[in-house]
């Protein structure tokens, strides 16, 4: 990289450039969950057939999914505060840590998905089931592609290079995190 | 991000730091500089157009004079008329409309516009080039496989599109779906640089009212389209589940709703209207105010009224579902927002119409496309007035008026301002003058014809007749001779219209080979543009501009000369 436009060393808003772009991904990426949560909302509220399907999910798995992921945002924010105290080897760490929570989540939603199979409950079996392994599937991409650029930004961060970069791949991990806030209540916890 | 580049030198900010020769591979192939990417998006949507004219040239053809071989295609089988007028509506939306107005123009424009020396993410910039060029490719590869290509209308409804006993295109209508959603890829990857660009890295001194119409016109659009598009991303997944899975997201029979994919598809589609209209809107505004050598009438209004349509735009989708079985309650709302939208881009001529009141007006060529772009829009907006209202459209819907009417909105839009913006940016994109005595005859050349074509259009579709319909003689009311005459009108002006391209092609080829050298300046314009030399190297500017007024400061009183550039500091 040995020359960088202009135009990046800019700032008229006084936001960093990078932190913009990733402000305007994420509300790229909410339209995106929100039209799929919007139409099972719709079709949730008219198919009452679907608590009998729904009942079927493991809220227990979900739960500690959820744990999972609110503990790896924790790391995540524990990141970019020693990013911001100039501690890169340390902001490196617990992003190792968040991603490993990023693997957990994917293993144990690995291990969850293979048992509904098993029991009949593929993406085919119903509607609802489409709309579950959509919509997780979907997020688990997140989660996934979350993981890979943690990887770069941490390995970067060990030798404290981009050390921004750890807040944003932190804001990007907090997305994550909240749409399975959304997704935790309404695919298991609503029966 | 100062503090984050350490390796630059901070101020005083210097031309581009890097002139090394560049390879081939570099320069053309994979580069990074936003006026080449822009380049790429231009010359591929100009080969899309061609196309997609080729196909309306084929299906007009078979339309005119049914069962006859289309010299260049042959026979048209139904199935054949079916994926050609899909094909066509999809490629001029998506592979023109979109590449040519928002990715070219924006790209070329805005760093140059906002007097910086490229856009904020070089990489990704090409990564939604290379996007979008792999979306052409699955493009066309849906044309080669087993059953052909996709048939079921660009709009795709399921179930036609979600099952492959209904389509008949167990591939082609997947390749289809999967080449959409590439290409919003690629205009979301592209929208965030166009965003941030335009936020962040504005010349010292542009404050946010002197940036030019034609970028906030762009990056309006850019946000409408990273707005709207995500429900009909998600769709699509969803649709390609019930193809390929088999899953019922679309199935009434298995608690789904085909109305579902209407609604995220119009939730996208009737915004992305507004997506590709608002670019020519812009590129309209700088060439009237240049060439009336007047300042733009009401800079803010036209502001307000793009920020108006665009948030009036997310609530007028459903007037495409009239009769779809929606509520009429519904429908009496989507009827009134409809109506509404039509007031803020009515202003919008006005105050463009305003501007031209009084001024020293320049018929040259961009001059003369930006006037036709006014003048035949307002024909498709009038026409919509009768659409949106829900009554009427019961009778309407379908029909060829709906057809005439949204080919006189989007053929301004994406042919009309495109020529309006080529012929104007051609100096400085390629740094010589196309000539203007071809010029002109390729406009009037295109512009007869073009409403010989659709106005014909008009009246078959208050006869009755209807969309996607591939032979009219099984039907008896629409077989009549009057009728079938119009029909044949409007291919042969069809065939008038394409003849005069040639026109354009030989003068853009000639131009850029013989044309006349073009001086930094041709327009004698304000914009920041046109203060970097033509073409502008890597890097736009010697040194980067600073900006100390608007960009319409033209026949200012007391000036010696009747434009003043932004970044003049007297
Ligand atoms: C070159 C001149 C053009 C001609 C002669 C033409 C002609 C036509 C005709 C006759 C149809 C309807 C065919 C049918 O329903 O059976 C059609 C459909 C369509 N056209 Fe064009 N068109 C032209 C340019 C454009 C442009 C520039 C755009 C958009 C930017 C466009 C967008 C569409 C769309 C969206 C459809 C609907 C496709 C569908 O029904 O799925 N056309 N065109």
């Amino acid at each position: 990289m040995s020359s960088r436009p202009i135009a990046t060393t800019r700032s008229a808003t006084e936001i960093p450039t990078g932190k913009l772009a990733v402000w305007w991904l994420l509300g790229s990426e909410i339209v995106i969950f929100g039209g799929l949560l919007a139409s099972y909302i719709m079709y949730r509220l008219a198919h009452d057939a679907w608590h009998a399907q729904a009942a079927a999910t493991n809220t227990w798995i979900g739960a500690f999914n959820t744990l999972v992921l609110l503990t790896s945002s924790l790391t995540a924010v524990l990141a970019h505060q020693a990013a911001e105290e100039g501690n890169g080897p340390k902001a490196a760490k617990l992003l190792w840590a968040t991603i490993g929570g990023a693997a957990t989540f994917l293993i144990v939603k690995a291990f969850e998905w293979t048992m509904e199979i098993r029991h009949g409950y593929t993406i085919t079996a119903d509607t609802f089931w489409s709309f579950y392994y959509t919509a997780a599937g979907l997020h688990a991409a997140h989660v996934l592609a979350g993981a890979v650029v943690m990887v770069f930004v941490a390995r970067s961060a060990a030798r404290n290079q981009e050390l921004h970069r750890v807040e944003l791949a932190g804001i990007y991990w907090h997305f994550v995190d909240i749409v399975w806030i959304f997704l935790f209540p309404l695919l298991y916890i609503a029966k | 991000m100062a503090e984050t580049v350490p390796s630059h030198p901070p101020a005083p900010e210097e031309g581009h730091p890097h002139h090394e020769e560049m390879s081939f591979w570099s320069k053309y192939i994979f580069p990074l500089d936003h006026k080449m990417i822009g380049m790429q998006y231009l010359f591929t949507g100009i080969a899309m157009a061609m196309v997609g004219g080729f196909f309306a040239y084929t299906f007009r053809m078979q339309l005119a004079f049914p069962g006859i071989e289309v010299p260049g295609w042959g026979l048209v089988s139904p199935a054949d008329y079916n994926a050609l007028v899909t094909n066509h509506g999809a490629i001029m939306i998506f592979w023109v409309a979109m590449p040519v107005l928002i990715a070219a123009f924006g790209n070329f424009l805005i760093p140059l516009m906002i007097g910086c020396d490229d856009m904020v993410f070089p990489r990704i910039n090409r990564l939604s080039y290379q996007i979008f060029f792999l979306s052409v490719l699955v493009l066309i590869a849906s044309f080669l496989v087993e059953g052909g290509a996709f048939g079921g209308a660009w709009t795709a409804y399921p179930p036609l599109s979600a099952k492959a006993e209904y389509s008949l295109t167990p591939l082609g209508s997947s390749l289809w779906l999967l080449a959409v959603a590439l290409e919003f890829v690629a205009f979301l990857l592209g929208g965030i640089n166009f965003i941030t660009t335009a936020m962040n890295s504005r010349a010292p001194g542009m404050k946010m009212y002197d940036i030019p119409i034609v970028v906030w016109m762009i990056v309006l659009a850019s946000i409408m389209f990273m707005l709207s598009v995500g429900p009909l991303v998600a769709g699509a997944v969803m649709l390609f589940f019930d193809q390929q899975l088999g899953t019922g997201f679309f199935d009434p029979a298995r608690g789904g709703d085909p109305v579902l994919w209407q609604h995220l598809f119009w939730f996208f589609g009737h915004p992305e209207v507004y997506v590709v209209l608002l670019p020519a809107m812009g590129i309209v505004a700088e060439i009237i105010t240049v060439f009336a050598r007047k300042k733009l009438f009401a800079y803010k209004t036209v502001l307000y009224t793009a920020f108006g349509t665009g948030i009036l735009s997310f609530t007028v989708w459903a007037h495409h579902q009239f009769v779809a079985g929606i509520d009429p309650r519904m429908a009496h709302i989507f009827t009134i927002t409809t109506l509404l939208i039509s007031v803020p881009i009515a202003e919008m001529c006005f105050v463009y119409i305003a501007t031209l009141y009084g001024g020293s007006i320049r018929l040259t060529t961009p001059m003369l496309w930006a006037l036709a772009f006014i003048a035949e829009f307002l024909i498709g907006g009038v026409t919509g007035i009768f659409l949106g209202a829900s009554g009427a459209d019961i009778y309407f819907h379908d029909s060829y008026f709906v057809l005439a009417h949204f080919h006189y909105t989007f053929f301004p839009i994406a042919i009309i301002g495109f020529y309006a913006g080529i012929t104007y940016w051609f100096p400085k994109m390629f740094g010589r003058m196309l000539d203007d005595r071809l010029g002109k005859i390729h406009f009037w050349g295109t512009i007869i014809p073009f409403n010989g074509i659709f106005l014909p259009l008009f009246i078959l579709g208050l006869a009755g007749q209807h969309r996607r319909i591939y032979n009219y003689e099984h039907f008896p009311e629409l077989a009549t001779p009057e009728l079938q005459a119009l029909r044949v009108l409007a291919t042969v002006s069809l065939l008038v219209m394409l003849g005069f391209q040639l026109v354009f092609l030989v003068n853009f080829v000639r131009s850029l080979r013989r044309g006349e050298k073009a001086p930094q300046n041709p327009w004698k314009a304000n914009t920041l543009e046109w203060q970097a030399p033509s073409p502008p190297p890597h890097g736009n500017f010697a040194t980067l501009p600073t900006v100390y007024r608007g960009p319409y400061e033209y026949s200012v009183p007391g000036r010696a000369e009747d434009y003043w550039p932004q970044n003049a500091p007297e």
